[in-house]
């Protein structure tokens, strides 16, 4: 990542779409950039936060992320805005006027699609916001596409008085690639002039404005036509003409070397009169595009006939050459060629777990000792994995900041199976300062029935650990206000004895404390306070073992889920009573052990101790 | 430069430098003046979950992933792992195999079986396996970090430049920031180096060449 800082114009590098795109970004003027971490796009503004001479910050959702963009904007500064593309669901309120508004400096709002869906909730695909906001979307296939697209989009975006949307998706941001960089043209801001016919969107302003919307984008479709963003690379196998976008391209070169393909980058609006170019050359015309038939449903309604796409290829995921090869081939009647050699193995499942000493285990731990009595709505982030084993303590997970309206609704729709049921909702510090704090309000304000666990593990950990305005410090590290999370929820309205701070490794006050507040009705909220253990502010104690002659294999342990914690040895035995008892003995893996002692609270016979060392290594508590 | 593409699947667990292994090897291919492209898929991955990185090197490299069954070489570097990945082998790639079991939580509670032995599975299916404890050559060498220099090592005989090359590329990351470090590399690469030859030299006459 700081290779790209210090590289020297002219500088040939192996860089991320993500990478590539921030130094894009900074060489093109950039003075504000703004964005909420999410995967795959978070390490754009890690990476632009490195770079001298701009302001980045994280903010605390995408909304405000793209008003502090467009406020950059409307005083003349170039400003960034990056998301996943879930957060453009989140920041679509404002998107959708700025559009109508317009731009000073030139507005970039880069949005990574999760095709193949990696770390996301859903797939879905960002360029119908283009359709939607009449504005352009730009789609580069890898990184060096990714640099220069994004200097283009500013460029593009003061011309035509619009904000811009750069398409990305994980195989553009996650892929390192050779690019080769130049140098920052250093652009002066102007500074904010008053406009309130173009400012304030009040109905009589925002009318006036709407024809030259529409006007942009019938001049945005003449562009798009003679775009260098946009051509033909021709083949000499006619039977196929292309039609692809994004890395779909590259699979397409890759699988079909002989074939003329049509390579778009300015993708919305659809060049239609490129594609009837093309269409001309060849028997058939089949779009390539991940996710959805949005250019292949363009190319239709304007007309053009032999037209293919989602009817040969799928709908989700990825248009790798694996699925390419075998739906062209299959559909030209060409033989197919025999994917693999070799069986494929399937050995057992290797899902991610939670870290050894996780703070989240606790909570789990505890809630799955009183599963059959609770509904538990959870929330995005590390602790969505309580939904798998051995805790299965998570029954929904939908959006950010979401288990609080929706356990407010479970409370409010009730059946005689249900109505003695408590409701909770788990939802960490970041996704509660993101978009969680209007969820418990409605709770308060609507008198709900809700236990709220605020799992404040002092960082935003799933996207890798980023700051936030829960953890006292900034996007570059430095110390910034931090939110009292107990005085927060006591001005929603929470009273104060229904506030309750705890040690998510003392087990049995976990345990006792979410029993009191779920068996009490009205609002609470549980706070955590032990840190990420990936975090600056964790300090690792001294690691514990099993002692063998003491463990009667209950496997007590083994539920708390640390990863730390394996199976030894395990037999059957059979009880007096003829009942079958399993037992696990178990064992501590050392290095992995950080002394979090989560695991001695839940064995019975105390057989795990603490090892005694002679003297501490650095980094660790004496 | 010809016109063939190097295809270097590596495979491990979150936490074990899967990915900074296949960074190694893809400075290396772009030093040399290859178009390259690396790939991988991270997010939740790194939870201790699978782990890939696809590495493509070669005068014009298109697609940033490998096709199932055409990897020359499969770098895994815990054993079964090797054997999820082993049917992206191309017929007469080589899977170079650290024999470390990683057994995670789901199969220590008895959900499910970790394979009795995933180097004998994929050799009954006729891969070319070199296998090896990377883990105790680098407890031998004083540092178990040392495990990444050694898988490197042990492919470096199979690639399209002189293996000087890649020692070079690991060796420079450690010179002006941990200098005591740059000798324990060098001997980690020359160890891999030397395992990878030992078990060619042993049951494996067909040993593959790219």
């Amino acid at each position: 990542m700081s290779a790209a800082v210090q590289a020297k114009p002219q500088s040939r590098l192996l860089l991320s779409g993500n990478d590539a795109i921030a130094r894009g970004a900074w060489e093109a003027g950039v003075k504000i950039a703004t964005a909420y971490p999410g995967t795959p796009s978070t390490e754009m503004l890690e990476s632009l936060s490195l770079y001298p001479d701009l302001y980045a910050e994280w903010s605390v959702n995408e909304k405000v992320a793209l008003e502090v963009a467009i406020g950059g904007s409307m005083s003349g500064a170039r400003s960034f805005c990056a998301m996943k593309h879930v957060g453009l669901n989140v920041a679509s309120d404002a998107f959708m006027t700025v559009t109508v508004a317009g731009v000073v400096g030139g507005l970039v709002i880069a949005v990574a699609d999760d095709v193949g869906m990696s770390s996301s909730q859903n797939e879905q695909d960002s360029r119908f916001w283009g359709r939607f906001a009449h504005v352009p979307v730009l789609e580069p296939a890898d990184s060096q596409e990714a640099y220069e697209m994004v200097k283009y989009a500013f460029e593009l975006s003061e011309t035509y008085n619009t904000p811009v949307i750069l398409r990305l998706t994980t195989r553009v941001c996650h892929v390192k690639a050779v690019v080769q960089v130049g140098e920052r043209s250093p652009i002066e801001i102007t500074g904010f002039k008053s406009d309130s016919s173009r400012w304030v969107m009040t109905p009589g302003n925002a009318k006036g404005r709407l024809p030259a919307q529409i006007a942009r984008e019938g001049k945005l479709r003449t562009l798009a036509e003679s775009s260098p963003l946009n051509f033909l690379d021709p083949g000499s196998d006619r039977r196929v003409g292309f039609v692809a976008s994004g890395p779909s391209y590259m699979h397409v070169r890759e699988s079909f070397p002989d074939a003329p393909v049509l390579k778009l980058g300015f993708t919305y609006p659809v060049p239609v009169a490129l594609v009837e170019q093309l269409a001309a050359q060849v028997d058939h015309v089949v779009v390539v595009e991940e996710t959805e038939p949005l250019m292949e449903h363009d190319l239709k309604a304007a007309g053009l006939g032999q037209i293919h796409g989602k009817d040969l290829l799928p709908r989700l995921g990825e248009l790798t050459p694996n699925i390419l090869i075998p739906a062209i081939k299959g559909f030209l009647g060409d033989p197919i060629p025999p994917t693999t050699t070799y069986p494929k193995f399937e050995p057992f499942p290797r899902p991610p777990t939670m870290c050894a000493a996780c703070p989240h285990m606790g909570i789990y731990y505890s809630l799955a000792r009183m599963r059959k009595k609770v509904q538990i709505s959870g929330d995005i982030g590390c602790y969505t994995l309580g939904a798998g084993h051995p805790w299965n303590a998570l029954d929904t997970t939908i959006s950010m900041g979401a288990s609080m309206g929706i356990a407010l609704g479970m409370d409010k729709a009730r059946s005689e199976e249900t109505k003695d049921k408590a409701v909770v909702a788990v939802i960490g510090d970041s996704t509660f300062l993101h978009m969680g704090m209007q969820g418990l309000l409605d709770i308060v304000y609507n008198r709900g029935n809700v236990t709220v666990l605020l799992l404040d593990n002092r960082t935003t950990g799933m996207t890798g650990g980023q700051n936030h305005a829960g953890t006292g410090k900034g996007l570059r590290g430095d110390d910034t206000p931090r939110v009292d999370f107990a005085k927060l929820v006591e001005a929603l309205g929470v009273p104060s004895e229904r506030i309750r701070k705890i040690d998510p490794y003392q087990l049995p006050v976990v345990f006792k404390t979410i029993k009191q507040e779920t068996e009490t009705p009205g609002v609470s909220v549980i706070i955590t306070d032990q840190p990420c253990v990936l975090s600056e502010f964790y300090v690792k104690i001294k690691p514990y073992k099993v002692i063998d002659d003491d463990c009667t294999g209950c496997g007590n342990c083994i539920n708390v889920g640390c990863p730390a914690i394996t199976v030894r040895k395990s037999e059957t035995k059979t009880r007096p009573d003829g009942k079958i008892n399993e037992l696990k003995f178990t064992t501590i893996d050392t290095a992995m052990c950080t002394g979090c002692h989560m695991c001695v609270e839940s064995c019975g016979p105390k057989a795990i101790v603490q090892i005694q060392r002679a003297a501490a290594t650095p980094g660790e508590q004496i | 430069m010809s016109d063939i593409i190097t295809n270097i699947l590596v495979c491990g667990t979150g936490g074990q430098g899967v990915m900074t292994a296949a960074e190694i090897l893809a400075q290396t291919a772009i030093t040399k003046g290859f178009d390259c492209k690396k790939s991988e898929v991270a997010g939740m991955a790194q939870r201790g979950g699978v782990v890939t990185s696809h590495v493509r090197f070669g005068k014009r490299v298109w697609s940033p992933v490998i096709t199932p069954g055409t990897a020359d070489i499969l770098v895994a570097f815990e054993v079964a792992e090797g054997s999820r990945w082993a049917d992206m082998l191309r017929p007469g790639g080589i899977a170079m195999v650290n024999t470390i079991r990683l057994v995670p939580p789901i199969v220590s509670i008895g959900l499910f079986k970790y394979p009795d032995d995933p180097v004998a599975q994929m050799r009954a299916a006729g891969v070319t396996v070199y296998d090896f404890d990377a883990g105790a050559l680098a407890r031998d060498l004083g540092d178990l970090k040392l495990i990444n220099t050694i898988m490197l090592g042990a492919i470096a005989d199979f690639l399209p430049f002189p293996a000087t090359e890649l020692e070079e590329q690991i060796v420079g990351r450690f010179r002006e920031r941990k200098p005591a470090m740059v000798e324990a590399n060098r001997r980690a690469f020359e160890a891999g180096r030397a395992a990878a030859r030992a078990r060619a030299g042993q049951d494996q006459p067909l040993a593959a060449t790219l």
